[in-house]
Order: C-alpha cells, then sequence, then structure tokens
C-alpha cells in the first residue's frame, strides 16, 4: 500500500538473477498499448504471473535486474500495480527507465537471501532500509540521491516535461 | 588518486575538478540519436520545444523499410519531426540510411571526449571512439534532446587491457564471449578497453566489443584513443575534438589482462551470453537449422569479408536457411584525382535486412512466443542446437549443417586486412573489393557492378550459394560544389 514518504509494506514476488527486458516485455509487441503490453510480462517464464500481482506488491530479485533493452519494461511494471522493485544489482538502462518511469527502485545487497516469496516487505526509500516483517530482518539499501527520489515524486521525466510545457500530453495512460 | 576515462571525461562536462563512483552528476549532452522506435505512436510525445536540432541525429533503422502499417505510421511520425525543428541530419529509407550505431561511426557524429545518448540500448557502441556513449530509456532522450543535459550515477571502472594478436578464425567475438563467460556481467560499471592489442585492431573489431558491452550489463565502454581511432575521424569530419586518456594512478575496481593470442572460437549457449560461454567443441556435429549474420555487433563488410572466408566456394546446406544482413551504410572515405577526400557510401538494401531481430543477445522468452535456441557466436561457422523447437544460429553456416570449428575452414592466414579506417590509395589497392570499388566506380559512374566478397570479379557456377554483394554506383554534386559517389546495393547469394 502506498504510505507517505516513498514507504511501501506490501507482498513480496521473488525473480531470480538476471532478469532481462526480453521477459518483461517480448521484442513482438513493440505497436501493443502499455497496457496491452504490461499483460505480457514474465509471459515466457512465469504464465499467468500477471493475474496474481495485487496493486501495491513489492518485486524482488537478483543481480543484474532488466539487462536488455531500452524498452519500457519499468512502465509495465508500474502498470501491473506494482509498488517498487528492490534488487541485489539493477542494469543502469532499467535503472534510469524506472526512474524515469516513476517506478520506485533500489539496490540492495542480501536482498534476495532475505526474502521469500509471500514475505512482507517494508521498504523505506527515504531511509533506504527494506525490512522483513515476518523474520525481522532488515537490510540496507543504495540510497537514492535526493534529485532522483524528486524526480520520482514529481511522476518522472514526462510529468515534468508535460509541466513545463515542453511536451503534449499523451491520451493513453503514462 | 586520478580518475578513469569515463570520470574525466564526466568531470570535464560536469565542469568539476575531479567526480568519483557513487557520484550524481548532471551533464550537456553533445549528440542525441533518436532512432524509430522512438516514435511508436503509442510510446512518442509530441516534442513542442527543441532548443538544440543540431545535436540531434534522426535515423530510421529498426522497422527500415517498415514491414508493416504501424511502422509506416512511426515513420511519419519521425519525418513530421525532422521537419518541424528543421533537423539536418536524419537518415531516412535510402542511400543515408543503416542501423544508427553505423551511421554514428560513418558520419563520425560521435567524437572523441564527447557525448552521446541513444534510446537504442546497443549504443555504447560509439564508446569506440573515446567518446562516453550510453542507451538511455525513451523518456531520457526526450530529456535530453529538449533540455541538453542529462544525469549519471557515477559507476566503478573495469579496465581490459589487451594484449597480443588474434590467432586464425579468432574474432573480436570470440573476446567477449571469453570476458562474459569468465567475468560474468559488469552491472553499474564502466568498461574501459585499451592495451598494445590496439595496434592490429580495426574500428570495426573493437566496435563489436563495444556495442557488446551493452550484453555485461555495462553502463559506459570505451576505448583508449590511438592514431588508428584518429585516421577514422579525419577522414570524415573536419570537427574538433580531444581525445582523453585515463590517469596513470585511477582508482579502477579491477585492471584485468586478455591475451587475444591465446583466445580461442567460443559459443554462448542459448538463453543468456553470461557465464554460459563454451569452446566451439562442445557444440560440434550440432545440427544447424538457421543462420544468421549480420546485426550492429557483426554486421560490416570486415565481418562479412571474414564469413566470407569460410562459405567461399561452398554451398549452403538444403537444410538450413541462411540469413545475411549488412549493418552498413557504410561510407568509405576515399580520394580523389584532386586529392580532395570523397565519400563513398555502402548501403546494403537487401528486401528484408534491416528487419530483422539483431541478434546479439539471447533470453528465454526472446521472441515470447516458442521456445527457441539461440547460440551467439562470431561471424563465422559456428551453430546451434535443433533438439527442440526451432534453432537460429547466429554466424554464418557453411558446408553441411553442424556445428564446425571455424579454423578448420578458414582459408586466410588470418583476418582479411580490409583497413577500413585507411583511405590512402595504397591500402585501398591492398584489398581487392575496395579497388573494385575504386576503379569501376571511377569508370561507370552510373553503371553497376557486381562483386564478391573476399574474391575476384569472377562469377564461376562453382561458386553457386556463396555470399554475393551486389552493388551500384551513383554520382552526384554536394550542395558544397564537390562529387559524392554513393554506392548502393544488396547482400544475397549466387544462384
Amino acid at each position: 500500500m502506498w504510505l507517505f514518504d516513498m514507504i511501501f509494506e506490501a507482498r513480496v514476488w521473488k525473480f531470480p538473477d538476471n532478469i532481462n527486458t526480453d521477459l518483461i516485455i517480448p521484442s513482438g509487441s513493440i505497436y501493443l498499448s502499455a497496457q496491452e503490453q504490461a499483460r505480457l510480462a514474465f509471459r515466457a517464464s512465469r504464465p499467468g504471473w500477471v493475474d496474481e500481482v495485487r496493486p501495491g506488491d513489492i518485486m524482488i530479485a537478483g543481480r543484474n535486474f532488466g539487462m536488455g533493452s531500452s524498452r519500457p519494461a519499468a512502465r509495465s511494471l508500474k502498470l501491473l500495480g506494482l509498488s517498487c522493485v528492490i534488487a541485489e544489482s539493477i542494469n543502469g538502462l532499467m535503472f534510469r527507465n524506472c526512474i524515469n518511469y516513476a517506478f520506485p527502485a533500489m539496490e540492495c545487497p542480501g536482498i534476495a537471501a532475505a526474502f521469500e516469496e509471500g514475505d512482507v516487505a517494508r521498504v523505506d526509500f527515504s531511509a533506504a532500509t527494506v525490512r522483513n516483517t515476518r523474520s525481522g530482518t532488515t537490510l540496507t539499501a543504495r540510497r537514492l540521491p535526493p534529485k532522483l527520489l524528486d524526480l520520482l515524486e514529481a511522476g518522472g521525466i514526462y510529468a515534468l516535461l508535460e509541466k513545463q510545457g515542453i511536451i503534449e500530453p499523451l491520451q493513453s495512460a503514462i | 588518486m586520478g580518475m578513469t576515462l569515463t570520470e574525466k571525461i564526466l568531470a570535464r562536462k560536469t565542469g568539476q575538478a575531479k567526480v568519483s563512483p557513487g557520484d550524481l552528476v548532471t551533464v550537456d549532452v553533445d549528440t542525441v540519436v533518436f532512432v524509430d522506435t522512438m516514435f511508436v505512436p503509442t510510446r512518442w510525445r509530441k516534442i513542442k520545444r527543441l532548443d538544440h536540432p543540431e545535436r540531434v541525429v534522426v535515423v530510421l533503422d529498426h522497422r527500415a523499410p517498415s514491414p508493416d502499417r504501424q511502422g509506416a505510421a512511426t515513420h511519419q511520425i519521425a519525418r513530421a519531426f525532422v521537419e518541424q525543428f528543421g533537423i539536418e541530419r536524419f537518415h531516412d529509407i535510402g542511400y543515408d540510411q543503416g542501423i544508427s550505431h553505423q551511421l554514428v561511426a560513418d558520419h563520425a557524429y560521435a567524437l572523441p571526449g564527447s557525448l552521446l545518448v541513444c534510446s537504442d540500448s546497443h549504443t555504447g557502441s560509439a564508446g569506440v571512439f573515446n567518446c562516453l556513449a550510453r542507451g538511455v530509456g525513451v523518456p531520457d532522450v526526450v530529456y535530453a534532446a529538449t533540455q541538453g543535459e542529462t544525469w549519471f550515477i557515477v559507476g566503478e571502472t573495469i579496465r581490459y587491457v589487451m594484449s597480443g594478436r588474434l590467432p586464425r578464425a579468432v574474432t573480436m567475438k570470440d573476446a567477449f564471449l571469453q570476458i562474459a563467460g569468465q567475468y560474468g556481467d559488469h552491472t553499474n560499471t564502466n568498461v574501459e578497453y585499451g592495451g598494445p592489442a590496439l595496434a592490429h585492431l580495426s574500428i570495426s573489431a573493437r566496435k563489436t566489443l563495444t556495442t557488446m558491452s551493452t550484453e555485461l550489463s555495462a553502463d559506459f565502454s570505451i576505448f583508449d584513443p590511438d592514431e588508428i581511432m584518429v585516421d577514422w575521424i579525419r577522414a570524415r569530419t573536419n570537427a574538433e575534438f580531444e581525445c582523453f586518456h585515463p590517469d596513470a594512478d585511477a582508482g579502477y575496481r579491477e585492471v584485468r589482462k586478455v591475451d587475444l593470442g591465446a583466445l580461442q572460437p567460443l559459443v554462448a549457449f542459448p538463453d543468456s551470453v553470461i557465464e554460459n560461454s563454451k569452446p566451439v567443441a562442445a557444440a560440434a556435429g550440432t545440427r544447424i537449422d538457421q543462420a544468421f549474420i549480420g546485426s550492429c555487433a557483426n554486421g560490416t563488410l570486415e565481418d562479412l569479408a571474414l564469413a566470407a572466408q569460410v562459405v567461399r566456394g561452398r554451398r549452403v546446406d538444403k537444410r538450413v536457411r541462411l540469413i545475411v544482413t549488412p549493418r552498413f551504410a557504410e561510407r568509405i572515405p576515399c580520394r580523389s584525382r584532386d586529392g580532395h577526400h570523397q565519400h563513398t557510401r555502402k548501403c546494403g538494401r537487401g528486401r528484408d535486412q534491416f528487419d530483422v531481430r539483431r541478434l546479439r543477445r539471447d533470453a528465454h522468452g526472446n521472441t515470447g512466443r516458442e521456445r527457441d535456441l539461440h547460440h551467439v557466436v562470431d561471424p563465422q561457422l559456428q551453430g546451434t542446437d535443433g533438439r527442440s523447437g526451432r534453432a537460429h544460429l547466429h554466424g554464418v553456416s557453411g558446408h553441411g549443417c553442424g556445428v564446425r570449428d571455424p579454423r578448420r575452414h578458414h582459408r586466410s592466414a588470418g583476418i582479411p586486412e580490409l583497413n577500413m579506417n585507411r583511405h590512402d590509395a595504397k591500402n585501398a589497392k591492398r584489398n581487392k573489393i575496395y579497388r573494385h570499388d575504386a576503379e569501376k566506380g571511377r569508370e561507370m559512374p552510373d553503371g553497376a557492378v557486381r562483386i564478391q566478397i573476399g574474391s575476384s570479379l569472377r562469377l564461376s557456377p562453382r561458386l553457386r550459394g556463396s555470399i554475393c554483394v551486389c552493388l551500384s554506383w551513383r554520382s552526384r554534386r554536394t550542395p558544397q560544389g564537390g562529387i559524392e559517389k554513393n554506392l548502393g546495393g544488396g547482400c544475397g547469394f549466387l544462384t
């Protein structure tokens, strides 16, 4: 659920190391709408998962999360209702897309071992901590620079540029 | 402590004396490349204001020529954008067409010490020119184009010092597969390439490494500058630039040595190129269903010539589908009789050559439809697995339809010396392709000439099934009053 100050507390979905963007947005889906693309997430490796996600759920992944294409994989995860992603490490391009599409993402060493799927995580982006409410373990994540936290809260790059009158709004969501 | 190449250029861009890993920097962007996937109707946000259209390059390359209605609509949006802001560096379908990374190289859009962003993930390719280049997201590109700046979190750097010479039938793709197999992912890390081996590596060969660094999950990938690189740039632009070297006491996360002479042909097995490389012998005899030579990592003339060394005179097995997709237009500067530089362009324009999945990576679910098995290899004779589902080969097939060691089939003493970065007559003469280009082009500027890469002009029935590049010449006057020779054509097979 969305709390204030970038704090999230919700059920955890766990994903392994090296999640490639092709798994999140299959390459043939380029012309589909953002919503349609989101429905295809993990179709190859975890069919049916998109139907199980509840709004606010948290994704936890291993090393090298989101490697691959510049496709808006972060947009798909956000549209599915996930509140944020926490991973051991996040590919640089994927991380940019997360911030720019206003999908909070943070790297947290030890995260994969500290959570079982179905655990509840309490993630505090301002304090850069992740707590497993079942086991009580609290981990320290890599703190996002204040400027990027501001960008997340502003709703991402498009919201920012739209506000400044530099780009036109899109008809559909995001 | 000193700075690495990446840190040094970022420091210069920010005007700071020093930047260090972990810093968030906001930097001016020199070049912003828009590829056609930016303009997909469901993705595109119409830009109202663009302060520096001269910094923008627009390239239609992912879906060009458009294979479908949506692609055509996408291209229309791109053309409207170009017209709206009067963007001059526009590569529409035609003689100026090509994969963006190749065009960036061929037109010297990426200058040493500059910063370039593009929404294609393999943009790091331009790092070969001592340029900070990086694939970013679609919103990033819009932001950089409209605001003139972008942000980066400075990562640590790993430096690869390369020595030795590549053995026969071993390429820089194998160097990449060695690094990916041995060291795994490089997430949040910049990679820097240097060392004495550069003296023997063409721009094309180096570019395979910078392009594939995306598959290491690296941030920036960049080469040390040298004479070969400066020659390449100088032959293509008069723009001023400054080369950067890392400090002797730079703080690297690690410095790793790579002896190119000790490398062997490798294959990345299905699903990942990370920690998945095996010697070609491990795939020997695996049946090949489909072979592919091309992509932005291995689609240059030099790659095709290398592949031709293997397939020359052989026929493609009936059970193998061989697909060749050059990544050029390649602009090859040549000297005209009066001593001025002219630019010759080689444009591969096969009907479907740009409408392919440009395969440098493999992930389960790449197609999202079926269980394909992709093997990533160098552009020679290597193969794939046909045990279940369909199989693809990222390389070239040849005699028979199984995986073989390319060293057994490679006929030259080494990698063909194309010297594409050299533009003097001596080097042009040394290479048959360019000699034919240059001579025939002058003799019949509006005619057509057929050449077979890596071989002579004589076409013998014996060569049926081998790779052929068809070229046609056209001369035109440039606005500056010079003559520019454009070379168009496509790639196919002799039948």
